[in-house]
Protein backbone atom coordinates (compact mmCIF):
# COMPACT_ATOMS: atom_id res chain seq x y z
CA UNK A 1 0.00 0.00 0.00
CA UNK A 2 2.58 2.68 0.98
CA UNK A 3 4.70 2.20 -2.04
CA UNK A 4 1.62 2.16 -4.38
CA UNK A 5 0.41 5.63 -2.62
CA UNK A 6 4.51 6.89 -2.99
CA UNK A 7 4.08 5.76 -6.76
CA UNK A 8 1.31 8.10 -6.92
CA UNK A 9 2.66 10.83 -5.74
CA UNK A 10 5.94 10.14 -7.51
CA UNK A 11 3.66 10.30 -10.73
CA UNK A 12 1.57 13.47 -9.63
CA UNK A 13 4.81 15.47 -8.86
CA UNK A 14 6.15 14.28 -12.19
CA UNK A 15 3.25 15.96 -13.47
CA UNK A 16 3.42 19.05 -11.91
CA UNK A 17 7.50 19.37 -12.48
CA UNK A 18 6.59 18.82 -16.13
CA UNK A 19 3.83 21.56 -16.63
CA UNK A 20 6.03 23.94 -14.60
CA UNK A 21 8.96 23.38 -16.23
CA UNK A 22 7.05 23.94 -20.02
CA UNK A 23 5.53 26.78 -18.58
CA UNK A 24 8.83 28.12 -17.62
CA UNK A 25 10.35 27.76 -20.98
CA UNK A 26 7.36 28.90 -22.78
CA UNK A 27 7.56 32.35 -20.30
CA UNK A 28 11.51 32.32 -21.51
CA UNK A 29 10.78 32.28 -25.20
CA UNK A 30 7.81 35.13 -24.49
CA UNK A 31 11.05 37.12 -22.89
CA UNK A 32 12.75 36.51 -25.78
CA UNK A 33 9.87 37.38 -28.67
CA UNK A 34 10.42 40.59 -29.66
CA UNK A 35 14.50 40.35 -30.32
CA UNK A 36 13.65 37.27 -32.82
CA UNK A 37 11.03 38.96 -34.55
CA UNK A 38 13.38 41.45 -35.86
CA UNK A 39 14.83 38.40 -38.03
CA UNK A 40 13.06 37.65 -40.51
CA UNK A 41 14.62 35.22 -42.66
CA UNK A 42 14.98 32.23 -39.95
CA UNK A 43 11.83 33.03 -38.91
CA UNK A 44 10.50 32.81 -42.71
CA UNK A 45 12.31 29.27 -42.95
CA UNK A 46 10.53 28.00 -39.89
CA UNK A 47 6.75 29.06 -41.36
CA UNK A 48 7.81 27.38 -44.68
CA UNK A 49 8.74 24.46 -42.11
CA UNK A 50 5.76 24.24 -40.13
CA UNK A 51 3.16 26.16 -42.54
CA UNK A 52 3.84 26.00 -46.02
CA UNK A 53 5.15 22.23 -45.88
CA UNK A 54 1.80 21.14 -43.72
CA UNK A 55 -0.61 22.21 -46.29
CA UNK A 56 -1.00 19.07 -48.74
CA UNK A 57 -1.80 17.19 -45.41
CA UNK A 58 -4.31 19.76 -43.78
CA UNK A 59 -6.45 20.43 -47.14
CA UNK A 60 -5.90 16.82 -48.00
CA UNK A 61 -7.83 15.97 -44.40
CA UNK A 62 -10.19 18.96 -44.44
CA UNK A 63 -11.89 18.20 -47.55
CA UNK A 64 -12.44 14.75 -46.73
CA UNK A 65 -13.38 15.85 -43.18
CA UNK A 66 -15.36 18.17 -45.02
CA UNK A 67 -17.19 15.57 -46.86
CA UNK A 68 -17.85 12.96 -44.32
CA UNK A 69 -19.62 15.92 -42.58
CA UNK A 70 -21.80 16.29 -45.91
CA UNK A 71 -22.60 12.78 -45.89
CA UNK A 72 -23.14 12.15 -42.38
CA UNK A 73 -25.55 15.44 -42.18
CA UNK A 74 -27.20 14.71 -44.56
CA UNK A 75 -27.92 11.47 -43.49
CA UNK A 76 -28.77 12.92 -40.28
CA UNK A 77 -31.03 15.68 -41.66
CA UNK A 78 -33.10 13.49 -44.20
CA UNK A 79 -34.78 12.47 -41.17
CA UNK A 80 -35.94 15.49 -39.96
CA UNK A 81 -36.48 16.66 -43.25
CA UNK A 82 -34.39 19.54 -43.17
CA UNK A 83 -31.47 19.03 -45.34
CA UNK A 84 -31.38 22.60 -46.07
CA UNK A 85 -29.37 23.24 -42.99
CA UNK A 86 -26.60 21.01 -44.07
CA UNK A 87 -24.63 24.28 -44.42
CA UNK A 88 -25.18 25.48 -41.03
CA UNK A 89 -24.15 22.18 -39.46
CA UNK A 90 -21.14 21.42 -41.61
CA UNK A 91 -20.26 25.28 -40.66
CA UNK A 92 -20.67 25.30 -36.81
CA UNK A 93 -19.22 21.88 -36.38
CA UNK A 94 -16.02 23.16 -38.55
CA UNK A 95 -15.68 26.42 -37.29
CA UNK A 96 -16.10 25.30 -33.86
CA UNK A 97 -14.54 22.24 -33.19
CA UNK A 98 -13.47 20.25 -36.02
CA UNK A 99 -11.46 22.66 -37.99
CA UNK A 100 -9.03 24.06 -34.90
CA UNK A 101 -8.77 20.12 -32.79
CA UNK A 102 -8.10 18.45 -36.10
CA UNK A 103 -5.99 20.76 -37.42
CA UNK A 104 -3.89 20.75 -33.64
CA UNK A 105 -3.46 16.88 -34.12
CA UNK A 106 -1.83 16.84 -37.09
CA UNK A 107 0.17 19.91 -36.60
CA UNK A 108 1.61 18.09 -33.55
CA UNK A 109 1.83 14.68 -35.89
CA UNK A 110 3.67 16.69 -39.16
CA UNK A 111 5.43 20.08 -38.40
CA UNK A 112 5.39 19.05 -34.16
CA UNK A 113 7.44 15.57 -34.73
CA UNK A 114 9.87 17.20 -36.77
CA UNK A 115 10.81 20.04 -34.81
CA UNK A 116 11.32 17.96 -31.64
CA UNK A 117 13.63 15.17 -33.81
CA UNK A 118 15.87 18.10 -35.37
CA UNK A 119 16.36 19.75 -31.84
CA UNK A 120 16.70 16.66 -30.03
CA UNK A 121 19.08 15.28 -32.90
CA UNK A 122 20.81 18.64 -32.67
CA UNK A 123 21.12 17.71 -28.77
CA UNK A 124 22.45 14.50 -29.64
CA UNK A 125 24.79 15.89 -31.94
CA UNK A 126 26.45 18.54 -29.68
CA UNK A 127 25.58 21.06 -31.93
CA UNK A 128 23.60 23.30 -29.08
CA UNK A 129 26.48 22.49 -26.48
CA UNK A 130 28.64 23.80 -29.99
CA UNK A 131 26.81 26.63 -30.03
CA UNK A 132 26.62 27.44 -25.75
CA UNK A 133 30.63 27.42 -25.89
CA UNK A 134 30.98 30.04 -28.88
CA UNK A 135 28.26 32.03 -26.89
CA UNK A 136 25.58 32.06 -29.40
CA UNK A 137 22.09 31.56 -27.62
CA UNK A 138 20.80 28.46 -28.64
CA UNK A 139 17.41 29.76 -27.54
CA UNK A 140 17.60 32.58 -29.32
CA UNK A 141 18.75 31.27 -32.66
CA UNK A 142 17.44 27.57 -33.00
CA UNK A 143 14.47 27.16 -30.95
CA UNK A 144 12.49 30.65 -30.90
CA UNK A 145 12.28 30.97 -34.89
CA UNK A 146 10.77 27.19 -34.89
CA UNK A 147 8.65 28.03 -31.96
CA UNK A 148 7.52 31.48 -33.63
CA UNK A 149 7.10 29.78 -37.09
CA UNK A 150 4.56 27.08 -35.35
CA UNK A 151 2.61 29.96 -33.82
CA UNK A 152 1.90 31.68 -36.66
CA UNK A 153 1.54 28.80 -38.80
CA UNK A 154 -1.05 27.45 -36.98
CA UNK A 155 -4.26 29.67 -37.27
CA UNK A 156 -3.64 30.31 -40.90
CA UNK A 157 -3.34 26.41 -41.59
CA UNK A 158 -6.59 26.33 -39.30
CA UNK A 159 -8.57 29.06 -41.09
CA UNK A 160 -7.43 26.76 -44.82
CA UNK A 161 -8.19 23.58 -42.99
CA UNK A 162 -12.21 25.25 -42.65
CA UNK A 163 -12.56 26.87 -45.94
CA UNK A 164 -11.37 23.60 -47.69
CA UNK A 165 -13.86 21.73 -45.56
CA UNK A 166 -16.44 23.77 -46.09
CA UNK A 167 -16.07 23.65 -49.91
CA UNK A 168 -15.90 19.46 -49.45
CA UNK A 169 -19.30 19.83 -47.30
CA UNK A 170 -20.50 21.34 -49.98
CA UNK A 171 -19.55 19.10 -52.66
CA UNK A 172 -21.29 16.02 -51.36
CA UNK A 173 -23.82 17.82 -50.26
CA UNK A 174 -24.81 19.63 -53.13
CA UNK A 175 -23.30 18.32 -55.92
CA UNK A 176 -23.75 14.74 -54.87
CA UNK A 177 -27.05 14.78 -52.72
CA UNK A 178 -28.83 17.78 -54.44
CA UNK A 179 -29.72 19.80 -51.59
CA UNK A 180 -29.94 23.45 -53.05
CA UNK A 181 -26.96 25.52 -52.96
CA UNK A 182 -28.55 29.00 -52.04
CA UNK A 183 -30.34 27.62 -49.11
CA UNK A 184 -26.40 25.88 -48.25
CA UNK A 185 -25.17 28.91 -48.33
CA UNK A 186 -27.90 31.24 -47.33
CA UNK A 187 -28.54 29.37 -44.20
CA UNK A 188 -25.06 29.12 -43.17
CA UNK A 189 -24.55 32.74 -43.50
CA UNK A 190 -27.68 33.72 -41.13
CA UNK A 191 -26.69 31.17 -38.54
CA UNK A 192 -23.10 31.63 -38.56
CA UNK A 193 -22.01 35.07 -36.63
CA UNK A 194 -18.57 36.46 -36.49
CA UNK A 195 -17.84 35.24 -32.71
CA UNK A 196 -18.03 31.73 -34.34
CA UNK A 197 -15.48 32.72 -36.40
CA UNK A 198 -13.70 34.26 -33.84
CA UNK A 199 -13.48 30.99 -31.92
CA UNK A 200 -12.19 28.59 -34.33
CA UNK A 201 -9.06 31.11 -34.95
CA UNK A 202 -8.50 31.71 -31.02
CA UNK A 203 -8.70 28.23 -30.90
CA UNK A 204 -6.04 27.82 -33.53
CA UNK A 205 -3.98 30.31 -32.00
CA UNK A 206 -4.11 29.27 -28.36
CA UNK A 207 -3.39 25.34 -29.69
CA UNK A 208 -0.57 26.30 -32.06
CA UNK A 209 1.05 27.84 -29.19
CA UNK A 210 0.66 24.70 -27.13
CA UNK A 211 1.86 22.45 -29.59
CA UNK A 212 4.60 24.46 -31.07
CA UNK A 213 5.80 25.18 -27.53
CA UNK A 214 5.52 21.15 -26.87
CA UNK A 215 7.30 20.03 -29.61
CA UNK A 216 10.38 22.40 -28.55
CA UNK A 217 10.62 21.70 -25.14
CA UNK A 218 10.77 17.97 -25.94
CA UNK A 219 13.17 18.58 -28.39
CA UNK A 220 15.31 20.41 -26.66
CA UNK A 221 15.32 18.99 -23.47
CA UNK A 222 15.86 15.67 -25.20
CA UNK A 223 18.65 12.62 -23.86
CA UNK A 224 21.30 13.47 -26.24
CA UNK A 225 21.37 9.53 -27.48
CA UNK A 226 19.32 7.90 -30.87
CA UNK A 227 16.55 6.24 -28.13
CA UNK A 228 16.25 9.73 -26.80
CA UNK A 229 15.19 11.59 -30.03
CA UNK A 230 12.78 8.81 -30.56
CA UNK A 231 11.18 9.52 -27.32
CA UNK A 232 10.93 12.63 -27.52
CA UNK A 233 9.17 13.06 -30.62
CA UNK A 234 6.79 10.39 -29.14
CA UNK A 235 6.33 12.37 -25.84
CA UNK A 236 5.39 15.35 -28.51
CA UNK A 237 2.91 13.79 -30.24
CA UNK A 238 1.42 12.19 -26.90
CA UNK A 239 1.74 15.47 -24.78
CA UNK A 240 0.59 17.52 -27.70
CA UNK A 241 -2.81 15.36 -28.30
CA UNK A 242 -3.95 15.50 -24.43
CA UNK A 243 -3.16 19.07 -23.34
CA UNK A 244 -5.03 20.33 -27.39
CA UNK A 245 -8.51 17.96 -26.42
CA UNK A 246 -8.11 19.61 -22.63
CA UNK A 247 -7.73 23.17 -23.50
CA UNK A 248 -10.57 22.60 -26.35
CA UNK A 249 -12.46 21.74 -23.59
CA UNK A 250 -11.58 24.77 -21.44
CA UNK A 251 -11.58 27.55 -24.32
CA UNK A 252 -15.11 26.01 -25.49
CA UNK A 253 -16.60 26.34 -21.53
CA UNK A 254 -15.12 29.33 -21.73
CA UNK A 255 -16.43 31.02 -24.84
CA UNK A 256 -19.85 29.31 -25.25
CA UNK B 1 18.09 22.73 -47.91
CA UNK B 2 16.59 24.34 -51.10
CA UNK B 3 17.30 28.01 -52.46
CA UNK B 4 15.77 30.18 -50.37
CA UNK B 5 13.68 32.09 -53.54
CA UNK B 6 11.58 28.87 -53.57
CA UNK B 7 11.08 29.18 -49.56
CA UNK B 8 10.04 32.89 -49.86
CA UNK B 9 7.46 32.31 -52.46
CA UNK B 10 6.54 28.96 -50.91
CA UNK B 11 6.04 30.66 -47.27
CA UNK B 12 4.37 34.11 -49.80
CA UNK B 13 2.20 31.31 -50.79
CA UNK B 14 0.92 29.73 -47.81
CA UNK B 15 0.86 33.36 -45.63
CA UNK B 16 -1.46 34.51 -48.38
CA UNK B 17 -3.72 31.65 -48.93
CA UNK B 18 -3.90 31.45 -45.03
CA UNK B 19 -5.24 35.16 -44.48
CA UNK B 20 -7.41 34.44 -48.42
CA UNK B 21 -9.36 31.63 -45.70
CA UNK B 22 -10.19 33.40 -43.11
CA UNK B 23 -11.22 36.95 -45.12
CA UNK B 24 -13.28 33.90 -46.39
CA UNK B 25 -14.95 32.86 -43.05
CA UNK B 26 -15.36 36.32 -41.97
CA UNK B 27 -16.89 37.96 -45.01
CA UNK B 28 -18.79 35.23 -46.79
CA UNK B 29 -19.67 32.51 -43.83
CA UNK B 30 -20.58 34.97 -41.38
CA UNK B 31 -24.32 37.02 -41.29
CA UNK B 32 -24.01 40.61 -41.61
CA UNK B 33 -27.14 41.86 -43.04
CA UNK B 34 -26.55 45.24 -41.62
CA UNK B 35 -23.96 47.33 -38.76
CA UNK B 36 -25.86 48.67 -36.14
CA UNK B 37 -23.24 52.10 -36.46
CA UNK B 38 -23.81 55.77 -35.18
CA UNK B 39 -26.90 56.29 -37.37
CA UNK B 40 -29.05 53.55 -35.74
CA UNK B 41 -31.88 54.88 -33.17
CA UNK B 42 -33.50 52.96 -30.09
CA UNK B 43 -37.18 52.33 -29.19
CA UNK B 44 -38.39 50.57 -26.53
CA UNK B 45 -41.49 48.94 -26.14
CA UNK B 46 -42.91 47.36 -22.52
CA UNK B 47 -44.30 44.04 -22.67
CA UNK B 48 -46.26 41.93 -20.33
CA UNK B 49 -44.44 38.67 -20.83
CA UNK B 50 -41.72 38.14 -23.72
CA UNK B 51 -41.27 34.84 -23.79
CA UNK B 52 -37.92 33.87 -24.77
CA UNK B 53 -36.61 36.58 -26.34
CA UNK B 54 -33.01 37.51 -25.82
CA UNK B 55 -31.01 40.01 -26.04
CA UNK B 56 -29.61 40.05 -29.57
CA UNK B 57 -32.70 38.61 -31.48
CA UNK B 58 -33.68 40.24 -34.86
CA UNK B 59 -36.17 43.09 -34.94
CA UNK B 60 -37.79 42.36 -38.66
CA UNK B 61 -40.76 44.32 -40.18
CA UNK B 62 -42.41 41.95 -43.40
CA UNK B 63 -39.70 39.22 -42.91
CA UNK B 64 -37.09 41.95 -43.40
CA UNK B 65 -34.30 42.09 -40.32
CA UNK B 66 -34.35 46.40 -39.82
CA UNK B 67 -32.83 45.90 -36.33
CA UNK B 68 -31.87 43.60 -32.83
CA UNK B 69 -33.00 43.96 -29.66
CA UNK B 70 -30.18 45.63 -27.65
CA UNK B 71 -31.52 44.89 -23.82
CA UNK B 72 -34.12 43.58 -21.78
CA UNK B 73 -35.24 44.93 -18.40
CA UNK B 74 -37.55 44.07 -15.76
CA UNK B 75 -39.78 47.41 -14.39
CA UNK B 76 -40.31 47.43 -11.24
CA UNK B 77 -42.89 50.27 -11.07
CA UNK B 78 -44.35 49.63 -14.72
CA UNK B 79 -44.48 45.52 -13.52
CA UNK B 80 -43.51 44.81 -17.23
CA UNK B 81 -40.48 43.66 -19.62
CA UNK B 82 -39.23 46.32 -21.01
CA UNK B 83 -37.48 45.62 -24.37
CA UNK B 84 -34.93 48.26 -26.13
CA UNK B 85 -34.90 47.47 -29.69
CA UNK B 86 -31.98 49.56 -31.97
CA UNK B 87 -33.24 50.06 -35.35
CA UNK B 88 -30.41 50.50 -38.06
CA UNK B 89 -30.74 53.88 -39.40
CA UNK B 90 -31.74 53.50 -43.35
CA UNK B 91 -35.32 52.55 -41.49
CA UNK B 92 -35.98 55.71 -40.51
CA UNK B 93 -39.12 56.62 -41.43
CA UNK B 94 -41.57 53.82 -39.51
CA UNK B 95 -44.97 55.38 -38.64
CA UNK B 96 -45.22 56.12 -34.98
CA UNK B 97 -48.25 53.98 -34.56
CA UNK B 98 -46.73 50.62 -35.78
CA UNK B 99 -47.54 47.89 -33.28
CA UNK B 100 -44.54 45.64 -32.05
CA UNK B 101 -44.99 41.77 -31.27
CA UNK B 102 -43.16 38.93 -30.41
CA UNK B 103 -43.11 36.15 -32.67
CA UNK B 104 -41.54 32.83 -32.84
CA UNK B 105 -39.75 32.12 -36.01
CA UNK B 106 -40.24 28.88 -37.37
CA UNK B 107 -41.42 25.91 -35.07
CA UNK B 108 -38.72 25.58 -32.85
CA UNK B 109 -36.92 28.43 -34.00
CA UNK B 110 -35.61 31.50 -31.84
CA UNK B 111 -38.04 34.22 -30.83
CA UNK B 112 -38.21 37.50 -32.61
CA UNK B 113 -39.72 41.09 -32.36
CA UNK B 114 -42.09 41.78 -35.63
CA UNK B 115 -43.25 45.37 -36.29
CA UNK B 116 -46.36 46.13 -38.19
CA UNK B 117 -46.59 49.65 -39.71
CA UNK B 118 -49.81 51.90 -38.80
CA UNK B 119 -51.05 54.98 -40.85
CA UNK B 120 -49.34 57.76 -38.81
CA UNK B 121 -47.86 60.76 -40.90
CA UNK B 122 -45.37 60.69 -38.15
CA UNK B 123 -42.29 58.67 -37.67
CA UNK B 124 -40.57 57.26 -34.41
CA UNK B 125 -37.73 58.99 -33.14
CA UNK B 126 -35.01 57.65 -31.14
CA UNK B 127 -35.85 57.09 -27.89
CA UNK B 128 -39.54 56.58 -28.21
CA UNK B 129 -42.05 54.06 -26.89
CA UNK B 130 -43.91 51.70 -28.98
CA UNK B 131 -47.66 52.10 -28.02
CA UNK B 132 -49.45 49.01 -29.18
CA UNK B 133 -47.77 45.71 -28.16
CA UNK B 134 -48.52 42.16 -28.30
CA UNK B 135 -47.64 39.66 -26.02
CA UNK B 136 -44.98 36.44 -26.66
CA UNK B 137 -47.49 33.30 -26.65
CA UNK B 138 -46.64 30.76 -24.42
CA UNK B 139 -47.66 27.23 -25.28
CA UNK B 140 -48.48 26.56 -21.93
CA UNK B 141 -50.54 29.69 -21.45
CA UNK B 142 -52.75 28.42 -24.75
CA UNK B 143 -52.82 24.74 -23.91
CA UNK B 144 -54.49 25.46 -20.27
CA UNK B 145 -56.61 27.95 -21.77
CA UNK B 146 -57.82 24.82 -24.27
CA UNK B 147 -58.34 23.03 -21.41
CA UNK B 148 -60.59 25.18 -19.34
CA UNK B 149 -62.41 26.31 -22.67
CA UNK B 150 -62.93 22.08 -23.08
CA UNK B 151 -63.72 21.56 -19.65
CA UNK B 152 -66.40 24.75 -19.35
CA UNK B 153 -67.86 23.36 -22.60
CA UNK B 154 -68.63 19.87 -21.01
CA UNK B 155 -69.31 20.82 -17.17
CA UNK B 156 -72.99 21.76 -17.55
CA UNK B 157 -73.79 18.48 -19.13
CA UNK B 158 -71.51 16.38 -16.96
CA UNK B 159 -70.83 17.87 -13.15
CA UNK B 160 -74.50 17.86 -12.16
CA UNK B 161 -74.86 14.36 -12.45
CA UNK B 162 -72.06 13.20 -10.01
CA UNK B 163 -73.14 15.44 -7.55
CA UNK B 164 -76.52 14.32 -7.23
CA UNK B 165 -76.02 10.97 -7.02
CA UNK B 166 -73.58 11.35 -4.10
Amino acid sequence: MPSLLREFTEATAGFLERTGKITRFGLQLAALTPSALLRVRPLVDQVYNAGALSLVIIMTCGLFVGMVLGLQGYDLLTRFGSEEYLGTAAALSLLKELGPVITALLFAGRAGTALAAELGLMRATDQIAAMEIMAVDPLRRVVLPRFLGGVIAMPLLTATFIVVGLFGAQLVGVQFFGVDQGSFWSQMRGAVELADVSEGLIKGAVFGVACSLIAVYEGYHALPTAEGVGRATTRTVVTSAVVTVILDYLLTAFML
Amino acid sequence: MRPSRTIDISTGLFVLLGFAAILFLVTQISSREFTLNSTSYRLRADFENIGGLKQGAPVSMAGVTIGRVDGIQYDMKLLKAVVTLRIDGRYDEIPNDSDASIFTAGLLGGQYVGLSPGGSEEYFKNGDRIEFVQDAVVLENLISKYLFNQASKESPATEPAPAAQE
